[in-house]
């Protein structure tokens, strides 16, 4: 039963991430792409729920749907003109890269689905996901984990280098 | 809750660390300057650069983080090439920090040094995770330098168009690393190597179909960084319109960053699937395939470029094809040659990218055309860049000769060792053969400079960084052309280093 019930909020989400997903691409407002792409993600996380990764799926809602989606709002609103205006977002090239994402798909499925050599891990998982996954970060994992932060930081000063008005 | 930290050694990364507060400390003393020292901070960035080069002398080899750090050959190896290629860039870039650069000479300099900690943080990574984010901390700084001047277009073009396609191209590394990591669990390289070859046996020899596209996934994912053909065509029109010292890092730096990525991943973490044998998981044929057309289609487009730099790209993506020549050479030669080889191309590229640098700082130009005459009113510049083209074509006794030799004695060693890496002979024959169109287009740039009766416009002359950084890439072209050996003593460690030849 429970599986079962799995299995429909399963369905459930895929439809919706795969018809959001087309719509990203497919409005010709950019806004409602927006909002449409926030639902994608969103759906993503419930996946990851589906998966027992509880911080992934924490990390998607905080980083995709909390961050990247709010900037991306705040970019269209601020720019003037952006949000009442009528995109294409297809060019002459569109039919070509739907036939190579196509093969891609079909692809990557026949060799995923053909493979039989994964390498389960047959324990269940630990039950404090989350600490776990804290407590590699904080010792064996602490020097990427730093790392990071300096990314991070160039990143900073390289986007305010860019964004920044220069006085003449 | 007990947190058990693995044993730090910090002092195995002193190198990074005092490099990346050195880095920190330059952006805090140009604002404290109110941004008025350009030069000195420059000079800063040079003196942090020996400073960490001398500190990288006696940190030696050793491991840091438990298992995450480690400073082999290879590592010491590359972090000196990076060093190298981030103090000559540095250098040739006073002219542009004191004309075009004005606002942002710290952070410009200092984006520099954090490319060059995340190439160094790349070397020494032992480890997919680490070894994604170092590649990561090598390519974000540059996408900002490449679009470092804001109010040009084809600055800001090249900068959004390598940002697009570095996380393009990241994003297929991740995808790629993400299958080995769920064929293996783990994401240590050399615990990832043992798991494989044990499902391998699980399998008998069948490690299934999944181990081809992952291949292939990498592959991309590393041949944009290096750019490789099919994955080349970013990289003329990004060389075109950065910041030229940039141009210079990118073909150099994040190009040898790119070769230690591979070397890891590929060469030291799936050796066992590189071997006709393992049909189809052999991916050194592939890689071959790729190398011949780098080589042919680099060197034949080079020749109809009129802008020096796109023309230096093309030769980039040629010198790649030679590069991996070598990659798929597994003998003691092998990885050798390939450090040489990126060791030699530091010095002549970087000496020739220093040239134009200098040579647009002073008249505007890049075009090839302007430099007609150049050599009666700037004799000197003239001979450093003509040495420089020669070694990049490959003339005897320069460093640039003695590195596609050893390339093509690795290949041509293994192809005789082993009837089945018969191919190789053909890539050698291909690289003889493409040097020749090689020397066409550099002999024109020389014909240009020395074999032309109109008189050059520009009479220039050195400044005192432009002429050092010029000095060291002549006298290591001509040194490292006549007394190979302590070089080639050290990048012989690396292939025995890596533990998959035991001799």
């Amino acid at each position: 039963m429970v599986e079962a019930g799995v299995g429909i909020i399963f369905w459930i989400l895929t439809f919706v991430i795969i018809v959001s997903a087309l719509l990203v691409v497919t409005l010709k407002n950019i806004f409602h792409s927006a909002l449409f792409l926030i639902l994608c993600l969103f759906a993503v996380a419930g996946i990851f729920i589906l998966l027992h990764a509880e911080f992934l799926a924490a990390a998607q809602v905080l980083i995709y749907v909390g961050a990247v989606s709010i900037l991306i709002i705040f970019a269209i609103m601020l720019t003037s003109n952006m949000a009442s205006k009528k995109i294409i977002q297809t060019n002459q090239n569109a039919l070509v890269a739907f036939f190579a994402c196509l093969m891609f798909l079909v692809v990557t499925l026949v060799l995923i689905n053909k493979t039989g050599v994964w390498n389960y891990s047959t324990r269940n998982l630990p039950a404090e996901n989350i600490l776990t996954i804290g407590k590699l970060l904080m010792t064996d994992f602490m020097l990427p984990f730093e790392v990071v932060s300096v990314l991070m930081l160039a990143a900073m000063i390289g986007a305010i280098v860019l964004a920044r008005e220069d006085k003449a | 809750m007990d947190l058990q930290l693995p044993e730090l050694n910090l002092l195995k990364m002193l190198p990074e660390i005092f490099l990346f507060l050195w880095a920190l400390a330059i952006i805090t003393f140009d604002l404290g300057t109110r941004r008025k020292t350009g030069a000195t901070v420059g000079y800063l960035s040079l003196l942090g650069l020996l400073i960490t080069g001398l500190i990288l002398v006696f940190t030696g080899y050793g491991r840091g983080f438990g298992n995450m750090f480690y400073n082999d050959p290879l590592a010491l190896f590359f972090k000196m090439i990076f060093l190298g290629a981030s103090f000559m860039a540095i250098g040739s870039s006073f002219g542009l920090t004191n004309q075009k650069i004005v606002n942002h000479r710290g952070e410009y300099f200092a984006l520099i040094l954090f490319s060059t900690v995340g190439m160094m943080f790349l070397s020494s990574s032992n480890e997919l995770l680490s070894l994604y984010i170092g590649l990561e901390l090598t390519t974000i700084p540059l996408f900002v330098l490449a679009a470092f001047f804001k109010d040009n277009k084809l600055s800001v073009e090249a900068g959004i168009k390598y940002l697009v396609v570095g996380a393009f191209s990241s994003a297929l590394l991740l995808y790629g690393l993400s299958f080995l990591y769920g064929m293996t669990g783990t994401t240590d390289i050399l615990l990832m190597k043992v798991n494989l070859a044990v499902t391998q046996l699980k399998f008998e020899g069948n490690i299934g179909l999944v181990l081809i596209i992952t291949i292939i996934l990498l592959l991309a994912g590393i041949g944009f960084k290096l750019s490789l053909p099919p994955f080349h065509q970013w990289a003329p029109d990004v060389y075109e319109g950065s910041p030229t010292p940039i141009a210079a890092f990118l073909s150099v730096g994040s190009k040898a960053a790119g070769l230690v990525a591979f070397a890891k991943i590929m060469v030291n973490g799936l050796y066992a699937f590189y071997d006709p044998v393992m049909r189809p998981n052999d991916w050194g044929v592939l890689v071959g395939v790729l190398a011949a057309a780098a080589m042919i289609l680099g060197n034949v487009v080079a020749i109809r470029q009129n802008n020096i730099k796109r023309m230096l790209a093309y030769s980039s993506i040629a010198q790649v094809g030679y590069i991996m020549i070598g990659m798929v050479s597994f003998n003691e030669l092998g990885l050798a040659s390939v450090a040489f080889y990126i060791f030699a191309y530091m010095f002549a590229n970087m000496g020739a990218f220093a040239v134009v640098a200098f040579f647009e700082d002073k008249t505007g130009s890049c075009q090839i055309e302007s430099y007609t005459g150049l050599a009666k009113s700037s004799p000197v510049l003239s001979i450093a860049m003509t040495v420089f083209l020669l070694s990049l074509a490959g003339i005897p006794p320069l460093a640039g000769f003695l590195a596609k030799f050893y390339v093509f004695a690795a290949a041509i060693k293994m192809a005789q060792a082993e009837g089945s890496y018969n191919w190789l002979y053909w890539l050698v024959g291909i690289g003889l053969l493409t040097s020749v169109f090689a020397l066409y287009y550099y002999a024109n740039v020389i014909k240009t400079m020395f074999f032309s009766d109109a008189d050059s416009p520009y009479k220039l002359s050195f400044t005192l960084p432009v002429f050092t950084v010029i000095m060291i890439g002549l006298v290591g072209v001509f040194l490292f052309g006549l007394y190979p050996e302590p070089i080639m003593k050290f990048a012989s460690e690396i292939p025995t280093s890596l533990g998959f030849i035991v001799d």
